[in-house]
């Protein structure tokens, strides 16, 4: 990929050779390898260097029109500006997206950069070792049909015709393993880990291993479980996800849609248990996948969504924003139509609980570790989601897999649900989280 | 003139190959011939490249405003290398021959190999004369008929007030729109010298209503491939109608009740049964991953005696539909269950390099970014001999599902999706609407409970995630009637 001052300096020059006195940039290039392995040999190797630019352009009546390329030349440049100016005189006459305020604060950079990529034969060995260390775990584990190994170097910028310029450039690395059993007169078995880490070295392979092991041997001993109505424990991944699928609740160019759950005016009302809180926290320390500006240039920050209960929080891009009299808030994704979408969820307790629980004792609860199919399952607008888990009956700290069920419920009734988070927060791809009990809700089992 | 592909390794670094770069035709012939022989010669077992462009819009509708019009411009290039059993893939944006002859260098030191030594010979690789699917079915000119960015602001904006004149309660409405195109080129250092354009659309509607704490919200999009005039043939006025006379009926329906049912599904996108419960697990990714419980179940009776279900590469305009799949292999019809009988996989070709099932033109991939890998095209159940009033009526208690949502298998051959719009059925008639309800179950058990087919098939657009990436496909099927299956609720 040519070089971020290169662009900037082809995209002035193609911009007044074309007229255009007001465009922003936002760009990325990627170099990856990612390995599989298959039985203690390679199965594929897939590796890419690629890069792609959007931009915007504001043409004499002030309306918007982006186009984006793979070509980042100057020949490549000049057609998508050109495209983009002609997209431009269909763009939106109202809330017309304008320059991030903040585009040009300076940021205080904590980022941990690149790191220098490992050998491609290591990343094989790696995963061969633990390939071979999974399948000695337990008799029962047959095969990994899936796992990968890879490592990946980002590096992203934005940048505008009123000088602002933004990079910043990311090293990760990052490992799945997902292992089968088969056992005479039984129904095959599954579970799975993953880890990302910022190098190769850093990455827990140990733990990994441990978990999907783990997880996929818990499952072998299984059974039906009863229709009804049960107290559910959420891993933190599931809560997680769960809270993923239904972020519209915070998100204001949803709101202003008209696609969400909240309202303008939901801000301040009390949504869940007083033990919920919630953040969005990007630069969280622990965040692998840290940035630390959005499309538009506005740097990234921590932001309250619920506090002990009450919807405290939006998240916005420039527009949103000024719309709803906010400062922006570092969640804008560059288009044609400015997105919103968070970063990294921080959930924690916010209030001391009057009673605690725990899987060692709690009778007949049902802990569900894994949600699947969120896409079918989930009705984001209307708040439902009827959904199948991988997760166990718990009795007195005894589990016992569960096979085929699925979890039903309001989230919004989930949240008001919520008797307990337990303290010990796990750290996960898409945030930091505890264990969270709720009171009830429906499971379909036989 | 192009230099002969037979050279000299040392002249290798001096050549600049100079090929036609707003269209892909023979000129690539000579620089790709010359990078096969370099990987043949290097010691790989098959070299493939695959080269793409694309040209992509999409438009959005909000209420009666225009709010998104976004295209895309994007050319890259992954090349392939078969060593043995194993493949490596690599991608770039670069499609110069120094761009892609370093993306196969990257490839080859990957598979432990390097570019041969001065001096050596590179064999000849005859590619065949280029098979040229776009100018013989005369897609070249496809994407100037495609409609400008005004009509598909206009058609949106006249199909959104539409919306607004059949539905009530309405919180939000949304028509979205868009194009596809795409020109391959594939050469592979077993001859293969092909070129295709695809071109794909989408549109459809998502409708929002609300009436106090009652929600419903209903999507429905249509697709198409090679018709450069669907937007205008796009018939919204019934569609509005459809999707208005849905959201009505599930914006006060209750929520199901949980249990085991016997459940119709109706045609064309009830076809996501077959997709997931069975269409992904006879796919050689599956097999050789050791997912699927049928890979060792060919020639033996894996359904009911009702279904025999087909995957097609080539059905007129359906969304699914390939002349060529992207590693240059004529698309086929390919049998997959006749009369419960397992009678052929889906293949690509390292499948079938690695499973032996012959190659069934099914590889294919999101874009140049991924290797191909076996995926469905147009898959459907085949018509049967009952009447729709057949299947109702053999139902005391049971679901009726009308629209589906997506769904997804997984490692154990455990599938799920989700019903967007569901009735009850008593008596064999339907009584009321019903929302929220989630199908589970295992392919191998499902498969010989599907066991009355109706006579009118249809077919429908979807979108298949899997590890070659997101693809347009087709799911399709007559009303069926499933024995019994869990349904998930309150």
């Amino acid at each position: 990929m040519p070089k971020i001052d290169d662009i900037a300096t082809q995209a002035k020059d193609s911009a007044s050779k074309l007229g255009i006195k007001k465009f922003d940039i936002y760009g990325s290039t990627v170099d990856e390898t990612s390995v599989q392995v298959e039985g203690g040999e390679p199965k594929q190797v897939k590796a890419s260097n690629r890069s792609s630019v959007i931009v915007r352009v504001w043409n004499e009546e002030n309306t918007v029109g982006v186009t984006s390329t793979t070509d980042v030349n100057s020949e490549g440049l000049e057609l998508a500006l050109k495209t983009a100016y002609e997209a431009s005189f269909f763009g939106v006459k109202e809330h017309v997206p304008d320059f991030s305020p903040e585009a040009s604060v300076p940021i205080e950079d904590s980022s941990n950069g690149k790191t220098a990529q490992a050998p491609v034969s290591q990343l094989i060995d790696n995963l061969i070792q633990a390939e071979k260390e999974l399948l000695n775990a337990h008799p029962a584990i047959k095969g990994v049909p899936y796992n990968g190994m890879s490592q990946r170097d980002l590096e992203r910028f934005y940048l505008n015709s009123e000088d602002a310029l933004r990079t910043e450039a990311r090293s990760y690395a990052s490992l799945y393993l997902y292992s089968k059993t088969e056992e005479e007169g039984k129904k095959p078995r599954s579970g799975g880990a993953f880890r990302i880490s910022h190098s190769l070295n850093d990455l827990d392979v140990q733990g990994c291993l441990k978990e999907a092991a783990e997880k996929t041997i818990s499952h072998l001993n299984y059974e039906k479980v009863k229709s009804g109505k049960y107290r559910v424990v959420f891993s933190p991944e599931a809560f997680l996800s769960l809270l993923g699928a239904f972020s519209n609740l915070f998100n204001a160019q949803n709101i202003l849609d008209k696609q969400s759950l909240s309202t303008p005016d939901s801000l301040g009302t009390e949504i869940a248990s007083p033990f919920l809180c919630v953040a969005d926290d990007a630069r969280h320390p622990d965040n692998v996948a840290s940035t630390l500006f959005d499309g538009e240039g506005t740097p990234t920050r921590r932001v309250e969504l619920i506090r002990n209960g009450v919807l405290s929080h939006f998240l916005h891009s420039v527009g949103t924003a000024k719309r709803m009299n906010q400062n922006p808030t570092g969640h804008g994704n560059i288009g044609a139509k400015v997105t919103v979408s968070p970063h990294f969820y921080h959930v924690y307790s916010g209030v001391a609980a009057e009673q605690e629980y725990s899987l060692e004792t709690a009778e007949n609860v049902i802990f569900i570790d894994d949600l699947q199919a969120l896409h079918a399952g989930v009705k984001a607008l209307q708040g439902s989601f009827s959904l199948p888990f991988d997760g166990w009956m718990v009795n007195q700290g005894e589990r016992i897999s569960i096979e085929s069920a699925t979890v039903a419920g309001d989230f919004l009734d989930v949240l008001k649900s919520i008797i307990f988070l337990e303290k010990e927060a796990e750290l996960t791809p898409g945030g930091i989280c505890p264990r969270v009990w709720v009171e009830e809700l429906s499971i379909t089992g036989e | 003139m192009h230099p002969s592909p037979l050279l000299l390794t040392k002249e290798l670094p001096t050549l600049h190959y100079t090929s036609t770069p707003n269209r892909f035709d023979e000129s690539w012939e000579a620089p790709l011939a010359t990078l096969l022989g370099v990987g043949r010669a290097a010691g790989a077992d098959f070299v493939e490249f695959f080269l793409e462009r694309v040209n992509y819009i999409s438009c959005l509708a909000e209420d009666d405003i225009i709010t998104s019009i976004s295209p895309r411009l994007s050319t890259g290039a992954g090349v392939r290398v078969f060593r043995g059993h194993a493949d490596c893939y690599v991608s770039t944006n670069d499609l110069s021959f120094s761009g892609l002859k370093a993306a196969l260098e990257k490839a080859l030191s990957i598979q432990g190999l390097q570019l041969p030594a001065p001096n050596a010979h590179i064999p000849e690789i005859n590619l065949e004369l280029l098979r040229d699917y776009a100018t013989k079915r005369g897609k070249d000119t496809w994407l100037s008929q495609c409609s400008s960015m005004r009509e598909m602001g206009e058609v949106l904006l006249d199909a959104n007030q539409q919306l607004n004149l059949k539905a009530s309660h309405v919180q939000s409405r949304r028509a979205t729109y868009f194009r596809d195109w795409q020109e391959v080129l594939i050469a592979s250092s077993d001859g293969t010298f092909a070129r295709d354009i695809r071109l794909t659309q989408s549109v459809g509607y998502s409708l929002l209503c609300a009436d106090g704490a009652n929600r419903s919200s209903i999507n429905q999009r249509a697709g198409n491939t090679s018709d450069p005039g669907f937007l205008r043939s796009w018939d919204y006025k019934s569609t509005a109608e459809d999707v208005a006379e849905s959201a009505g009926k599930m914006l006060y329906a209750d929520y199901v009740e949980s249990g085991t049912y016997p459940i119709i599904m109706a045609n064309q996108f009830g076809g996501v049964i077959f997709h997931e419960a069975c269409g992904h697990l006879l796919e050689t990714t599956q097999i050789e991953k050791k997912t699927t419980p049928f890979a060792d179940k060919k020639g033996e009776k894996i359904a009911h005696e009702s279904l025999t279900a087909w995957d097609e590469g080539r059905s007129e305009s359906a969304f699914g539909t390939i002349d060529m799949d992207d590693e240059g292999m004529p698309a086929q019809r390919t049998l997959l269950i006749e009369n419960g009988i397992l009678k052929n996989f889906i293949a690509d070709r390292a499948g079938s390099v690695r499973t032996g099932h012959p190659r069934t033109g099914s590889g294919r991939r999101q874009n140049y970014t991924f290797a191909a890998a076996s995926r469905m095209r147009n898959t459907y159940i085949a018509p049967g001999n009952y009447t729709n009033e057949d299947l109702f009526a053999s139902i005391d208690k049971g679901i009726y599902c009308k629209k589906m949502g997506g769904g997804s298998v997984g490692a154990t051959g455990q599938f799920n999706f989700g019903v967007d719009e569901a009735y009850l059925i008593e008596n064999g008639k339907i009584t009321k609407p019903l929302k929220g309800a989630i199908l589970i179950g295992e392919a191998t058990e499902i498969m010989h409970k599907i066991s009355m087919c109706s006579q009118d098939l249809g077919l429908a657009a979807g979108f298949c995630g899997s590890v070659s990436g997101s693809i347009y496909v087709t799911v399709g099927q007559p009303h069926i009637k499933v024995d019994s299956i869990t349904v998930g609720g309150r």
